[in-house]
C-alpha cells in the first residue's frame, strides 16, 4: 500500500543522504522523494512515498525518526491529507490537429502551457499522483511525448494538525 | 576566551569532556593535533599498531567503565581501517568517537592524497557524524559527539576534522558549550506509566515468568534493578551473549544463556514462558531460531530506549520505550503496591520444571586423558581467576566456551563482539580494558585463527607494558567453521584448517613476551598457575585443544527456541 512519509529535518549538511542511507541500508523502497527547506530555513520538509506492510511502515518511520538530524515523522497517509505534485511535461505539436487536441487535453486537465515552440508545447500540471498519470497517458495518445519531469509528491495534513518542531 | 589553533582546540575540548585516553596513530592529516598532543599530558595517547585495534581498544575501554572510548587516526587508510572497530561498536551499541583527519577543506573532492569520504563511508555504522567546515566550531562538534555517543541509546560518532582547519598557525576563539540540547534529539528514558501498569499487572499475573536480559541493561547500569526484579517475582533469568553479568551467573535463578548457544534450561524456560520481559534485549535472530516459532505462549514485555528495536523481528505485546534501569525503577515501585505473598506457590511448579531441564546437565562434556577439551581450559581459567577476572573474547567457538563455562558475576565483565561477530576483537579490547582498569586482571579468550587477525599490538602491549593473559584455544583451525562444514557440509573442511601456523610461543617471545605452550591435560592446572603467577608481565598460553570437539547445545535451524543439539548425536 502506497504510503506518504513526511520528514521533518535539520536543513544540515549530510541529513538527506542520512535518510535516502537508511531506505537503500535496510531495503525499503522509495517511489519519489521530494525535499526543501522550510518557512524556517533551518529546516527542511521531506515527503518519501513508499511502499510496504504495516510493520515495514513502522521500521520506516521509526528508524527515521532515530537520525539524529530528524525531529518529527509523520505518516499523512494515516489520516485526510492533501497531497499535490507537479510534472512538466513537453509534447511534439507538428499538426494543427495534435494542437487542438493537446490544448484541449490541458484545459480539460486544468494544466497550462507554458512553453510554446514551433514544434511543441511544454506543460505544467499540477494532482496527485493519479491525476499527472492520466494526464501523461492522455497526452501520449494524441501526441508524442518528448520528455516530462515530476518533482515527486509534496503533502500536509489537512486541518489543525501540523508538524512542527 | 581563551584563544589557540585549532589543534589546540581538540586537545582542549577532549579535556574539557573528559577524555583521558585517546587510542591513535599519526599521519599526515592529523601532525597538527599530534603536536598539539605532546604539548600535554592531561590527555594520554596509546600509540597502536593498526586503526582498527584502536577501535577495538577505544571499545574495550568503553565497555569496561561505560565511559566514551576515543579514536584518533589520520585520513584515507587510517579511517578506514577503523572501519570494522567502529562497524562492531555500532551493532553493540558502545560508546565511541573517532577523531578522523581530513584533507584541507580546499582538496575535498579532489581525490587528494590520502583522501577519503569518511562521513560517507562510516554513514551506515555510526549513530551520527559531522564533518566540521570552521575551525570555531571544533569544540562544539566534539562536546556534540560525546554528547550523542554516550546518551539514549549508545553508539560511535565521526568527527571529520579536514587539515587546514586543525594547523597551528592561525588562532581561534574557544569556547566549550557547558550543556548540549539537540532540538532534533531527545531520547526518552522514563517508561510511560500505563505502559509500567500494563507490564506489572501481566508479570504479577504470570505463572511461568522469565526474565531476558540484554546489553541494554549493562549499558543502563541497571544490574541491581533486574536483581531486584527477578528476586521479586522469583523468576528465572536469562542472559543474552551481550547481557552476560548483568544479572550473576552463580545466582540460583539464573538460566544460563540464551539463542543459538544457549543453555537447554534457558531455550526450554523461554519456549515455554506464559510471560517475558526482555530488558535491553533485541530479538536478534541468535536468540530466536525461528520467529514464526518463537514462544507462541508468552506475553511479550519489551522494555527498550530505542523504538526502532521494538517489533522490529517478535512482536511486543507490552513495548516499554525507556532506560531499563529508569524503567525498572518505575516497575519495582508500582510492584510494592502489589502483594506478592503467594508468588512462590505460584511460580513453584514452574521452578519445578526448570531443574528437571537443569537436570539433564547441558553443559556436561567428556573429558579426557589424552586431549585438552576446550571447556575444562575455561573452567580452570575460572578457577585461577576466581571468576574476577575481566574476559575479553574473540570470536568463534572459543567465545561461546567462554560464554558458557565462566560464570561471570558482575555487568562489564564479559566483553565480547555480539552482534558483528568480529575476529581480531578480543586481543586489542583486553588492552582497552587494562588500559581503564590498570591493577585489574584481563584476560583474552581467543583461538590461533582470531588471535592472528590483531596480533600486531603484542608490540603495543609491550610498549605499554599490559600484563594482559592471552588464552588462546588452539586447535589448528577455524574451529565455529569447521564445526559447522561438519554438520551441513558432510565433513568438507573447506579452507578452515590453518596449516603453517607460527611457533606462538617463539613469537611472543619475540615480542618481549612470555609464552608457555600446554600439550596435554595433565600440564594445564601447573601452566595456568605459571601463567598467573607473571603479575606484570604479558603471558600467551598457547594451549592445544581437541580439534574436534563441538560447541553444544545448539539450536536446530529453522527450528523453535528449544529444537536444539545437546552433542554430536542428541537432540531434543
Amino acid at each position: 500500500m502506497k504510503r506518504i512519509i513526511s520528514v521533518l529535518m535539520e536543513n544540515a549538511p549530510g541529513a538527506l543522504s542520512r535518510i535516502v542511507g537508511v531506505f537503500s541500508q535496510r531495503g525499503y523502497n522509495v517511489d519519489s522523494l521530494c525535499v526543501a527547506p522550510t518557512a524556517d530555513a533551518s529546516l527542511s520538509r521531506l515527503t518519501i512515498i513508499t511502499h510496504g506492510d504495516d510493520k515495514i511502515i513502522e521500521q520506516i518511520t521509526k528508524q527515521v525518526n532515530k537520525l539524529i538530524d530528524v525531529l518529527k515523522v509523520v505518516d499523512l497517509t494515516e489520516g485526510t491529507h492533501i497531497e499535490r505534485e507537479l510534472m512538466l511535461i513537453k509534447v511534439a505539436t507538428r499538426t494543427e490537429s495534435v494542437r487542438a487536441e493537446v490544448k484541449r487535453n490541458t484545459d480539460i486537465f486544468r494544466a497550462r502551457i507554458v512553453d510554446v515552440n514551433v514544434s511543441n508545447y511544454t506543460i505544467e500540471i499540477t494532482g496527485t499522483t493519479e491525476k499527472l498519470d492520466a494526464f501523461s497517458s492522455t497526452l501520449g495518445q494524441c501526441a508524442e511525448i518528448i520528455e516530462s519531469s515530476r518533482t515527486g509528491v509534496c503533502g500536509l495534513a489537512r486541518g489543525e494538525r501540523a508538524l512542527r518542531p | 576566551m581563551k584563544m589557540m589553533s585549532g589543534a589546540a582546540m581538540v586537545v582542549e575540548a577532549l579535556k574539557d569532556v573528559g577524555v583521558t585516553h585517546v587510542f591513535g596513530y599519526p599521519g599526515g592529516a592529523v601532525l597538527d593535533i599530534y603536536d598539539a598532543l605532546f604539548a600535554q599530558d592531561a590527555v594520554k595517547h596509546v600509540l597502536v599498531r593498526h586503526e582498527q585495534a584502536a577501535a577495538h581498544m577505544a571499545d574495550g575501554y568503553a565497555r569496561a567503565t561505560g565511559q566514551t572510548g576515543t579514536v584518533l587516526a589520520t585520513s584515507g587508510p587510517g579511517a578506514t581501517n577503523t572501519i570494522t572497530g567502529i562497524a562492531t561498536a555500532y551493532m553493540d551499541s558502545i560508546p565511541m568517537v573517532i577523531l578522523s583527519g581530513q584533507v584541507p577543506s580546499m582538496h575535498i573532492g579532489e581525490d587528494a592524497f590520502q583522501e577519503t569520504d569518511m562521513v560517507g563511508c562510516s554513514r551506515p555504522i555510526v549513530k551520527h557524524s559531522f564533518l566540521v567546515k570552521r575551525a570555531v566550531d571544533i569544540p562544539e562538534a566534539i562536546a556534540k559527539a560525546y554528547y550523542i555517543a554516550n546518551t539514549g541509546r549508545p553508539g560511535p560518532v565521526v568527527v571529520d576534522l579536514p587539515k587546514d582547519l586543525v594547523n597551528v598557525q592561525d588562532e581561534h576563539a574557544y569556547h566549550f558549550p557547558e550543556k548540549i540540547a539537540l532540538r532534533s534529539y531527545n531520547p526518552t528514558l522514563k517508561g510511560h506509566p500505563k505502559q509500567i501498569k500494563k507490564a506489572v499487572a501481566s508479570l504479577v499475573k504470570a505463572q511461568r515468568p522469565v526474565l531476558y536480559v540484554g546489553g541494554g541493561s549493562v549499558a543502563s547500569e541497571a544490574s541491581a534493578q533486574v536483581i531486584a526484579l527477578a528476586e521479586r517475582l522469583q523468576a528465572p533469568v536469562t542472559c543474552t551473549l551481550m547481557g552476560l553479568g548483568a544479572f550473576p551467573g552463580t545466582h540460583d535463578q539464573f538460566v544460563g544463556m540464551l539463542g543459538m548457544h544457549g543453555t537447554l534450561e534457558a531455550n526450554k524456560a523461554m519456549h515455554n514462558a506464559d510471560c517475558i520481559i526482555a530488558l535491553g534485549a533485541r530479538f536478534d535472530d541468535r536468540v530466536t531460531n525461528n520467529v514464526s516459532k518463537f514462544c507462541p505462549h508468552a506475553d511479550i514485555i519489551h522494555v527498550d530506549i530505542d523504538p526502532a528495536s521494538i517489533s522490529k523481528t517478535v512482536n511486543a505485546h507490552i513495548p516499554v520505550v525507556g532506560a531499563v534501569d529508569k524503567v525498572l525503577d518505575q516497575m519495582l515501585s508500582y510492584l510494592k503496591q502489589h502483594d506478592l505473598a503467594d508468588q512462590s506457590s505460584k511460580v513453584a511448579e514452574w521452578w519445578e520444571q526448570i531443574n528437571q531441564w537443569r537436570s539433564r546437565q547441558c553443559l556436561n562434556y567428556t573429558d579426557s586423558a589424552e586431549t585438552i577439551k576446550p571447556q575444562k581450559v575455561i573452567q580452570s581459567l575460572y578457577k585461577h581467576t576466581h571468576g574476577d577476572a575481566y574476559v575479553s573474547s574473540d570470536v568463534g567457538q572459543h567465545q561461546m566456551f567462554a560464554a558458557l563455562y565462566y560464570p561471570y558475576k558482575k555487568p562489564r565483565q564479559w566483553i565480547n563482539s555480539g552482534g558483528l561477530g568480529t575476529m581480531g576483537f578480543g586481543l586489542p579490547a583486553a588492552m582497552g580494558v587494562q588500559f581503564a582498569h590498570p591493577d585489574a586482571l584481563s584476560v583474552v579468550v581467543t583461538g590461533d585463527g582470531s588471535i592472528q587477525m590483531n596480533i600486531q599490538e603484542l608490540s603495543t602491549c609491550l610498549q605499554y607494558n599490559l600484563p594482559i593473559k592471552i588464552i588462546s584455544l588452539n586447535n589448528r583451525a577455524l574451529g565455529m567453521v569447521r564445526q559447522w562444514q561438519d554438520m551441513n557440509y558432510q565433513g568438507r573442511h573447506s579452507h578452515s584448517y590453518m596449516d603453517s601456523m607460527p611457533d606462538f610461543v617463539r613469537l611472543a617471545e619475540a615480542y618481549g613476551h612470555v609464552g608457555i605452550r600446554v600439550t596435554h591435560p595433565d600440564e594445564l592446572e601447573d601452566a595456568m598457575q605459571r601463567c598467573f603467577s607473571y603479575t606484570d608481565r604479558l603471558v600467551f598460553m598457547d594451549i592445544e585443544v581437541d580439534q574436534n570437539e563441538h560447541v553444544y547445545p545448539m539450536q536446530i535451524k529453522f527450528g523453535a527456541m528449544d529444537d536444539m543439539r545437546l552433542s554430536k548425536t542428541e537432540r531434543t
